[in-house]
């Protein structure tokens, strides 16, 4: 294999990957803490997508990096919100079950 | 970067195996501080990716917020409602696996196909800025960007009153009707679950 640089689909497939486990852990996990975790790796494989982009399409004007860098702070409040409605969900119910969580099903 | 190209190859095999294994692991394994440890790994992983891209200012943010920030505070969140309990179960839960499953695989393959699929009118990695990815992102941030950026740090700003209101007590230091200093421990014992389970 004589190639001059890793091939964009690559990256493109180590994100689409990471971005269905993180739907997998999103649908399945009980615990309420593993699905905040989820949603961070959905991010990840997100951001993945937007660098390759950025440094094989756009190497020039790099805006991907700028939407990274956007995605990262937007995710570091979503982590810290998040975290604190699950300490006060945690205060009412006394349990992370996600299945207790049922106030709104129909 | 001027790496050898069968070093990136090596780099990005290891990487991606380790993202891949280690973002299994924080959806499958049992324990969740195990989890919780695995996705400081996925993240360091995920920033030596944006390193073979050329982002050392990104890969440096997403140390910094990610594994400083994020991954401590989902290890505080663990250490606060560390309980063992044991959850119910749940009756139709072999329909339920085996249709997120098959979703995800669904979703998988045809993400994959679009990846494989489509022609990428890639640039030429020669005229790569490589190094001076940091100037230019400093550039993007204070002219065509700024009021994204000044937009988040109001989000940032909101976001930390509003988890401090969330997380916060409401704990009263006097007793409202006699005066006296309230035994904190009571209440934290005596708190009842508002909203009980009715199933």
């Amino acid at each position: 294999m004589n190639l001059e640089s890793i091939p964009l689909q690559a990256f493109l497939i180590v994100s689409s990957a990471l971005f269905c486990i993180g739907i997998w852990g999103l649908l399945n996990s009980r615990n309420a803490v593993r699905v905040l975790m989820s949603i961070e790796l959905m991010l990840n494989a997100v951001n993945i997508n937007l660098m390759a982009f950025s440094s094989y399409i756009d190497n020039n004007l790099i805006q991907g990096q700028v939407f990274t860098i956007f995605v990262i702070t937007v995710a570091a409040a979503e982590a810290a919100v998040g975290l604190a409605i699950l300490l006060s969900l945690y205060r009412n119910r006394v349990t992370v079950d996600m299945e207790s969580f049922n106030l709104l099903k129909w | 970067m001027s790496i050898a190209i069968t070093t990136q190859f090596i780099c990005f095999t290891v990487l991606s195996l380790v993202v891949i294994i280690g973002a299994l692991g924080v959806v499958l394994l049992e324990s969740i501080v195990y989890s919780a440890f695995l996705l400081g790994g996925v993240f360091m992983s995920v920033a030596g990716l944006y390193l073979l891209l050329n982002a050392s200012f990104v890969a440096a943010a997403q140390v910094l917020v990610y594994v400083g920030a994020v991954n401590v505070l989902i290890i505080f969140a663990i250490m606060l409602v560390n309980k063992k309990e044991d959850l119910k179960p749940i009756n139709d839960i072999k329909s339920r696996r085996v249709i997120s499953t098959s979703i995800c695989f669904t979703l998988l393959s045809l993400l994959i196909r679009v990846d494989l699929t489509n022609v990428w009118s890639l640039s030429s990695p020669q005229n790569s800025i490589g190094e001076e990815s940091t100037i230019r992102i400093g550039e993007h941030l204070f002219s065509d960007y700024l009021l994204p950026f000044e937009v988040a740090s109001v989000l940032l700003l909101m976001a930390m009153i509003g988890a401090i209101v969330l997380a916060r007590r409401d704990v009263m230091s006097k007793d409202i009707s006699t005066g006296l200093p309230v035994d904190q421990e009571l209440i934290e014992k005596s708190s009842e679950p508002l909203l009980t389970n009715k199933n």
